[in-house]
């Protein structure tokens, strides 16, 4: 069969993720210009980004300098979220805080999508290993994801790169599990067959006629995962066993307002009112990605990731 | 529903099938569990024995409790014990661990138990009644409520309503824990901003997947055929509709069970309720290993026996699973 034939089989069968991705972004621009929601929430999410890139400079105070002579103000006109119990501007702590929920939210997101698609791909075409790993991924996901996490860091301890690591464990996990089920449905289709028939190697099989057909449940998955590990890192934070107490965080500057319940309200209130609004734009992204990329997935998707 | 004898002796060898499939879980899930803590850092000896330890002492403490044994035995050793109903004994406390868990249990058991039923009665009904008026306000209304209730921080809710109903308006004690033995009111009163907190995320989530579950099934022909026939819509619902949407419905109220595990942790510690999340996250600030291992045992278990029973459910629920 000479070079051009297959080639030519191959692009009517299945067209390359190139293809596919534009087309993809093509029509979420075209779905953003009708759905006002979905505006929105991409809106907040650039927002979100630029105050992750730019969020350290656009502080007017020194965020960890203590001010112990105007401890615990309330907002006004000079410290729009007011003070904490040190005297530090609660606005300048949240929005440089942005850039480590952002930085662990997509660094997880990241990680797990590449590490969890590149071996679900290998391992459905490996019997053996492919039960090896499932019945580790099993085990993995036989764990509360914030529980196990725990654990992990307090055996690795708290910093950043060992919160994105212990919260990348169990999102892998989970994407294994997600995309070899969908790798495992597709490799018994016509045009996978069709491939197999004219000879073409099983890694290429994966890559150019797979992975094209799972993008869209992978991309929707991966809203998922920034949603729960932006969560995820502010509930370990909370917890004090997140990313070390001088580092601003959503999740610790809420904890320490915690300590200050009666007196120091907006302390913790504002930075809980950025994590919200933060993963409720991702999770609306993620719903009208899913309803416009792919109405077969509506509603099936968020049930086997919430654990 | 009665069920004929042959149908009895599918569900029976499916019960079978599925405990016998869980077992490696387990044996996984405690594979996991003891390298974690066998990898992690820190030598269990110097903890127990303390600063002033000279290495006559180290060493022997490590013969007594078989710390310098190989991977594999120690593992085998664990898993012997565990079977055995023994979790070891806390590096902090130095008790057993059964014996400190044992209190523990009520207030995480009450805060589940009481969790569980509201978030899927509060859950199943809005999820229905949105489908019902697909497309209408309320649906829309509703639905906004449940990506609202998805998207909050459980903790930060704890302390909206704490600041609300405790420090303002003062209709509960900010924190406290009430055991039953003193009386069932006191015990709700003293749970109830908790269990509203992780009720209304639980709902929400199931709520949303009930909607959609109902959707689903009402496309279906059998639908159309029951309308047709001159089915009620009210029956239609109940009658033709929900039972098929309930297995999804039921693997979301599985998947926020353990949803809850995590909420709990977090709770607890708000709300400083004695439970085994609070428990768990003490360990952790003492780096008490055993505690960690035993505490992630047993949830993880828990968690299994929770799948468990929901995948039996499904097949008496959908026959066709059966086989």
């Amino acid at each position: 069969m000479s070079l051009a034939a297959e080639q030519r089989s191959e692009w009517e069968l299945a067209p390359p993720l190139s293809t596919r991705l534009r087309g993809m972004f093509g029509s979420t621009y075209k779905a953003a210009k009708r759905d006002s929601v979905l505006a929105a929430s991409i809106i907040v999410l650039l927002v979100g980004l630029f105050l992750a890139i730019f969020g350290p400079t656009l502080a007017r105070t020194d965020y960890e300098r203590t001010d112990p002579i105007n401890r615990m103000q309330a907002p006004s006109s000079d410290h729009w979220f007011g003070t904490d119990n040190w005297g530090r501007d609660v606005f300048d702590r949240t929005i440089v805080g942005t850039r480590l929920s952002f930085l662990v939210g997509f660094s997880v997101t990241i990680i797990s999508t590449v590490i969890g698609v590149g071996v679900a791909l290998v391992i459905s075409y490996f019997k053996l290993l492919d039960s090896i790993m499932m019945r580790f991924v099993d085990g993995l996901l036989a764990f509360p994801t914030i529980l196990l996490a725990l654990a992990l860091i307090s055996l690795i301890g708290p910093s950043v790169g060992n919160v994105i690591i212990a919260l990348s464990v169990t999102a892998t996990a989970s994407k294994i599990r997600l995309v070899r089920g969908a790798v495992l449905s597709l490799r018994d289709s016509t045009y996978v067959d069709a491939a197999r028939a004219v000879g073409v190697p099983v890694p290429r099989i994966l890559l150019r006629h797979v992975l094209p057909n799972i993008v869209s449940i992978i991309i929707v998955q991966a809203t998922f995962t920034l949603a729960s590990a932006i969560l995820a890192e502010a509930s370990l934070s909370f917890l004090g066993a997140g990313v070390p107490e001088y580092v601003p965080s959503w999740g610790n500057i809420i904890a320490t307002g915690q300590g200050y319940i009666q007196v120091g309200f907006h302390i913790s209130f504002f930075p809980g009112l950025f994590l919200m609004i933060t993963v409720l734009a991702v999770v609306l992204i993620g719903d009208s990605v899913r309803d416009h990329l792919d109405p077969k997935l509506r509603g099936r998707l968020k049930t086997t990731a919430q654990q | 529903m009665p069920l004929s004898r042959t149908e009895q002796f599918d569900l029976w060898r499916y019960i079978a099938q599925r405990f016998l499939v869980s077992i490696p879980v387990v044996i996984m899930v405690g594979i996991i569990t003891f390298t974690l803590v066998y990898v992690g850092p820190g030598d269990p000896a110097a903890i127990i024995a303390g600063d002033e330890a000279t290495p006559e002492i180290l060493e022997a403490i490590r013969e007594d409790l078989g710390f310098n044994r190989s991977f594999p035995v120690q593992m085998g050793d664990w898993f012997w014990k565990l079977a055995h109903g023994d979790l070891g004994t806390s590096y902090f406390s130095k008790r057993e661990i059964t014996e400190l868990i044992t209190p523990r249990l009520q207030p995480t058991l009450s805060l589940g138990f009481q969790v569980v039923v509201i978030s899927t009665i509060i859950g199943i009904t809005t999820g229905m009644l949105a489908a019902w008026k697909a497309g209408t306000r309320l649906d829309r209304n509703l639905m906004v409520l449940a990506v609202l209730g998805f998207a909050t921080p459980g903790f930060w809710l704890a302390f909206l309503t704490i600041w609300v109903f405790a420090v303002n308006l003062g209709w509960f004690p900010v924190i406290g824990y009430s055991p039953i033995q003193d009386g069932l009111f006191k015990h709700l009163h003293s749970l109830f901003l908790p269990v509203m907190v992780n009720s209304i995320l639980a709902s929400a989530f199931i709520s949303r997947i009930t909607r959609s579950a109902m959707l689903e099934v009402l496309r279906e022909d059998y639908i159309r055929t029951a309308r047709a026939k001159g089915a009620s819509e009210f029956s239609v619902f109940l009658r033709h509709a929900f039972r098929p949407s309930a297995i999804p419905v039921a693997t979301v109220i599985g998947a926020s069970i353990a949803g809850l595990a995590t909420g709990f942790v977090l709770t607890e510690t708000i709300f400083a309720i004695p439970g085994l999340g609070r428990m768990l996250v003490d360990a952790i600030v003492r780096r008490d290993y055993p505690i960690i291992q035993a505490l992630l045992m047993v949830v993880a278990i828990v968690l299994i026996g929770v799948n468990l029973i929901i995948d039996i459910l499904y097949a008496y629920i959908d026959p066709r699973i059966r086989y």
